[in-house]
């Protein structure tokens, strides 16, 4: 086991934990306006399957996209300030919370309308295919998704024209307030890929090894053979859809039981039963992502709004 | 100055693509029957012959789909032209264009360029009834972010889907069924008609008659009219309908003293509503009576011949309005006693 990969895992899991807390909270005291959707307790998805990527591998992510820009990025100062609404930010303040795009880093989104963004990544891996280019393009979604025209047709148009993309189904278990078994009639998302036709697998996403590990088989497929693969990372949200959602349509117990199986923690877990880090050095890398977190806080609050002459720029090129 | 051909308004489109095509490999047409159908509408007849299967895309009915391809395709550096078979089926890619096609550069501080054109034909043919005659661009022309583009003439046609393959911004393109087989002279070889620049179709001092695409026609045949009763209507032909060309309307209406717009589709919230609201506010002082327009009736298209043809602008409407604003009614009723007619 490569211990240097492990804690390098783990360091980027408490990047994207610390940092939505500290935006839960600037949020809370009327720092971050309009919509905060956390990732919390879904973290080992995000990083795993980009960790399993090439850099260079396109990124195409949904509105619950902090984790997915930090582990792609890592640029903590970028998110926080674009989560603020300053110059500063990942777009200079006009994307916010949910539109987070890094072109330098192949991090094309940040989409807010579910769904919609499917047939876009199926369009970026048409051009790296058209181009006759290696990348694959990575597309994050949830559970809710999958019942979308739009997810369908652009699975539909992978499939048929066998576009190296693989399609990574959040299955966090709600659609907002919604369990899945009242907006689905199927149990497994997956099942719904055999149509197009795509081979898919089953993931337990909480387990960061386990989804990276199924990336990168995905992501390498895709790559040698041109062929769509799509995966269903099982995982739950411990937080509300947004931060105005209190969560009430779960019970505690039913959250207890989820978060017993924290990724963090089972990340942590494993370090320690390798003897890879101790307890105490493993909070050493906490506190580094927590200092990290601090930083860009500080950053955000010093640096300045988008200049008001600016409003109109950039509508055309 | 390359030497003028008569050829038709599909085949000014088609040699528009295939030039572009011929230019630059990163451009490629999708649609539904675009290649081996040799298209719907035979736009892109002969171009999969000659471009191939790679670049000349067939698709399944699918627009959110493949709209969707296309902008992410746009995203990385290729310059898609996507055909829709009519506008109306634009509709089921709405989110698309509106959400993200539009949005994409502004939202991402300018990192993106979306070099991307939508096109097919729009508005009313002939009874295809209300979900295949609609007139769209006043929907599309609402959206920052979307410039809007509406030849008129195979010139024109050729000249400004040139420029918007070239453009780096979103184009919605919108042709018409009943003109492409229209004819007009056109040049050979490279012909750029500028986006956002619109042409006096013809001259005149009385009245100015803004109009685009179908309707350019409609209100020539009025000015036809008119110039027998000696009103001498000045006709401009917006061709882009984002970016407005607004000193080409402010200048001659400001020569002319009157606005008329005459619009193919619905009056509510449109097009014309936006021009007659500018007029308005910027040459007030020029005006020597209220803008006027003619649009489609505010209803669902008809199937019934007779109906439909009640719905739409005819040039008779066109007439009958432009002696409204100058006060040149013609009302058989009227008594002569009376003197209404100056």
């Amino acid at each position: 086991m490569d211990a240097g990969l492990l804690l390098d895992l783990y360091r980027s899991m408490a990047l994207c934990r610390r940092f939505e807390e500290a935006a839960a909270k600037a949020y809370s005291q009327g720092k971050i306006s309009g919509f905060l959707h956390l990732y919390i307790g879904q973290e080992a998805v995000a990083v795993g399957a980009i960790s399993g990527a090439e850099p260079t591998d396109y990124i195409v992510a949904t509105y619950r996209e902090h984790a997915h820009y930090l582990a792609r990025t890592g640029d903590a100062r970028a998110a926080m300030a674009e989560l603020y609404g300053r110059s500063t930010g990942a777009n200079g303040g006009r994307g916010g919370s949910m539109h987070l795009f890094d072109a330098s880093k192949r991090f094309l989104g940040g989409w807010a309308i579910v769904g919609g963004h499917v047939p876009i990544a199926a369009g970026v891996a048409f051009a790296s295919k058209y181009r006759e280019e290696r990348d694959v393009t990575l597309c994050f979604f949830g559970d809710g998704t999958a019942n979308m025209g739009s997810f369908h047709e652009g699975l539909a148009l992978a499939g048929l024209w066998k576009l190296p993309v693989v399609f990574i189904c959040e299955n966090n278990q709600y659609a907002m307030g919604t369990p899945l078994y009242r907006t689905m009639s199927v149990p497994d998302v997956a099942v719904r890929a055999r149509g197009y036709p795509m081979e898919f697998e089953i993931v337990n996403g909480d387990d960061v090894l386990e989804m990276r590990d199924a990336t990168r088989r995905a992501v390498e497929r895709a790559r040698k053979t041109s062929q769509p693969f799509f995966i269903e990372a099982k995982t739950y949200r411990f937080r509300g859809h947004s931060v105005a959602d209190p969560g009430k349509y779960r019970t505690k117990e039913e959250v207890q039981k989820w978060m017993e199986r924290d990724p963090i923690n089972v990340l942590g877990q494993r370090i320690q039963t390798l003897g890879i880090a101790s307890a105490e050095q493993l909070r050493g890398l906490d506190d580094e992502a927590k200092a990290q977190v601090a930083d860009a806080v500080e950053f955000a609050e010093q640096s300045p709004l988008p200049e008001p002459q600016s409003v109109c720029e950039y509508v055309y090129a | 100055m390359p030497e003028p051909r008569v050829i038709t308004f599909r085949e000014a489109l088609r040699e528009a693509m295939a030039e572009e095509m011929e230019r630059d490999p990163s451009i490629f047409l999708m649609g539904e029957e675009v290649g081996h159908y040799q298209g719907a509408y035979k736009v892109s007849e002969g171009l999969l012959a000659r471009f191939g299967e790679k670049r000349v895309i067939d698709t399944p009915i699918a627009e959110t789909g493949f709209a969707g391809v296309g902008i992410g395709a746009a995203m990385v550096g290729l310059r898609p032209i996507i055909e829709f078979m009519t506008w109306n089926f634009s509709l089921t890619a709405y989110d698309q264009l509106v959400n993200n096609a539009a949005k994409l550069r502004y939202m991402a501080n300018g990192q993106f360029t979306l070099p991307i054109v939508f096109r097919g034909p729009g508005g009313a043919a002939h009874a295809l009834a209300a979900q295949h005659s609609q007139a769209l661009e006043s929907l599309y022309a609402h959206v920052p972010g979307l410039k809007v583009v509406m030849p008129a003439t195979p010139a024109d046609a050729k000249g400004l889907l040139k420029a918007a393959i070239r453009d780096d911004d979103p184009v919605v393109f919108i042709e018409s069924e009943v003109m492409y087989a229209l004819k007009g002279e056109v040049p050979a070889g490279e012909h750029l008609v500028p986006l956002g620049v619109a042409d006096v179709k013809r001259r005149g001092r009385d009245v100015t008659i803004v109009t685009w695409a179908k309707m350019l026609h409609t209100s020539l045949k009025a000015a036809e009219e008119l110039a027998q009763a000696g009103i001498e209507a000045e006709v401009v032909d917006l061709r882009t309908i984002r970016p407005l060309d607004t000193e080409a309307i402010f200048a001659s209406v400001r020569r002319t003293g009157r606005c008329l717009v005459v619009q193919e589709g619905w009056p509510f919230a449109g097009v014309a509503s936006e021009i007659i609201t500018l007029v308005v506010r910027e040459a007030f002082d020029d005006l020597d009576a209220p803008p006027e327009r003619v649009t489609s009736l505010d209803v669902p298209m008809p199937y019934a011949t007779n109906l439909e043809a009640l719905v739409l602008p005819s040039p008779d409407r066109v007439v009958a309005a432009v002696r409204r604003l100058l006060g040149r009614e013609q009302s058989p009723a009227r008594p002569a006693a009376a003197g209404g007619a100056r």
